[in-house]
């Protein structure tokens, strides 16, 4: 960083007040490695300090200011010039003057908003960070430190199931059922195919997760689809009035909840693909899109003041107490 | 508190008919390719196959049929099926025009193992065609399975069934 070897230089350390406390979660990087890092929910404050150390003890530290700021921004990755900022705010911490010792600074950044989940995916990244500056002449002293954001939301008042008729005519005919339209992370698909007509001979059948990354508007919208999972259902070949259970953990899987038309950049959708398979490799598949949500977890007594506000303002909670209550039974009152 | 377990109880089903159950598939469908013989005389001689239908699907007007196609039947078939219907059809066993040539040391393509090999492709191929919803629909298969002369000269048309 200095110049020709001469000059001052200073390194920037960032580090959070609740470093001992705070949870951390892991996500994936844009290589595919995956990393642990502070967790955060929407409302929280972000607060911290920031060490400035000076390398050459005796020498000056000539700078423009020092500042923080907290950013949550979207990266498109055919367009890496052009980062999307949807929440930036910044904090001075020091006015543009001289620095002759190593210094910290604290800051605080209250209840800050961060309305949607970090996402790293194939053709965009959404990510919060704080970054931290010292301002030269010709080169600035930068350090960033990414965190997590998920967003949490409660048990959906309308889940109904998917329930649908599909088939090639005087081939093929069934009727498939999937318990929920809604499932959190951790859910269980529950469902069903009733075999109404079979005039193919069908080797076997499996259910595929998909999940559909949409980048961009207009003519220029790309849609990047990766099978998340294959799940075999049935093997053989099934007959008139045969039915087919299904049940599918998605706790085993790498999966995000749904994320739609995120700052108008990108969308996250999930479907089921219902594909049978006959005795010549032909297949016959029905996709059908599924919402995925994130269920805070268990509200320990030991939470924090801060977390507490947080989950004030999930929807459809009142207060932190009720996100304990167990769901209401399935609207779907055909079990016996 | 203990969190929520999941229901994963099976959902509700109607209980299957016996008959449908133990009763015969709707899906049967088979067509063997066998019996090759050659017929006429010197260079006119050619091989003609028995292909014989044998199914309970409601789209075949004849639960059994048998009639008699050569080579040239099957990849006029193959055209048809390329030109009229959506479906990728499957590539035919070779058309063997080395086999055609003069002064060979072996029969060429009325040697025994050739019209084996070819007799088992060409029962490959019928099979993985018929068996098609799409290709099922197209009157020249229908009319290629189960009528006794193959019309060249037809209007090709989609089969409804009744």
């Amino acid at each position: 960083m200095s110049f020709f070897g001469f000059g001052q230089s200073a390194e920037l350390e960032l580090v959070l007040s609740d470093a001992e406390s705070r949870r951390r979660a892991e996500h994936k990087t844009e290589e595919g490695k995956k990393e642990k890092y502070f967790l955060f929910y929407d409302g929280e404050t972000v607060s911290g300090r920031v060490t400035l150390t000076l390398k050459h003890p005796n020498k000056r530290l000539e700078h423009q200011g020092i500042k923080v700021e907290f950013i949550g921004q979207i990266e498109l990755y055919y367009d890496r010039g052009n980062h999307h900022e949807f929440v930036s705010l910044v904090k001075d911490l020091a006015r543009p003057g001289e620095f002759t010792q190593s210094q910290t600074f604290d800051f605080e950044f209250t209840h800050v908003e961060k309305p949607y989940e970090s996402y790293t995916g194939q053709n965009v990244k959404l990510r919060y960070f704080l970054r931290a500056t010292v301002s030269r002449r010709l080169n600035d002293v930068v350090k960033e430190m990414d965190i997590v954001v998920h967003t949490l939301s409660t048990y959906p008042e309308l889940n109904s199931s998917i329930k649908m008729e599909v088939g090639i005519e005087d081939c093929l005919h069934i009727e498939f059922e999937y318990n929920k339209s809604k499932y959190h992370l951790k859910d269980v698909i529950v469902g069903k195919i009733y075999f109404l007509l079979v005039r193919i001979k069908i080797k076997h059948m499996e259910i595929d997760i998909i999940k559909r990354e949409t980048t961009g508007t207009g003519p220029n919208v790309y849609h990047e689809n990766d099978t998340i999972a294959k799940y075999e259902i049935m093997d053989g070949a099934p007959v008139r009035g045969e039915s087919i259970p299904i049940r599918l953990f998605l706790a085993g899987y790498e999966l995000t909840p749904t994320m739609r038309d995120i700052n108008k950049k990108f969308s996250v959708r999930y479907y089921l693909n219902l594909v049978l398979i006959d005795e010549e490799e032909r297949r016959y598949f029905k996709q059908q899109e599924v919402v995925l949500w994130r269920k805070g977890d268990i509200v320990r007594k030991s939470m924090s003041h801060q977390a507490a506000i947080a989950s004030q303002r999930f929807e459809g909670t009142s207060s932190y107490a009720e996100a304990r209550t167990p769901s209401q039974p399935a609207e779907n009152n055909s079990r016996q | 508190m203990a969190e929520t377990v999941a229901d994963t109880r099976r959902l509700i089903s109607k209980p299957q008919n016996l008959n449908d159950a133990y009763g015969p598939p709707s899906n049967f469908l088979e067509i063997d390719v066998s019996n090759p013989q050659t017929v006429g005389v010197g260079r006119g001689r050619f091989t003609t196959y028995e292909i014989r239908v044998k199914t309970n699907l409601p789209i075949f007007k004849l639960k059994e049929s048998t009639v008699r196609r050569r080579y040239s039947d099957f990849e006029w078939l193959r055209s048809e099926l390329e030109r009229e219907s959506k479906v990728v059809v499957p590539p035919l066993p070779g058309k063997a025009l080395l086999r055609q040539l003069p002064f060979r040391g072996d029969d060429g393509i009325f040697d025994d193992s050739f019209i084996e090999e070819r007799k088992q492709g060409l029962e490959q191929f019928i099979n993985k065609v018929a068996g098609h919803p799409l290709a099922q629909n197209e009157r020249c298969l229908h009319m290629f399975l189960q009528d006794e002369v193959i019309d060249k000269s037809y209007t090709p048309s989609k089969i409804r069934h009744a």
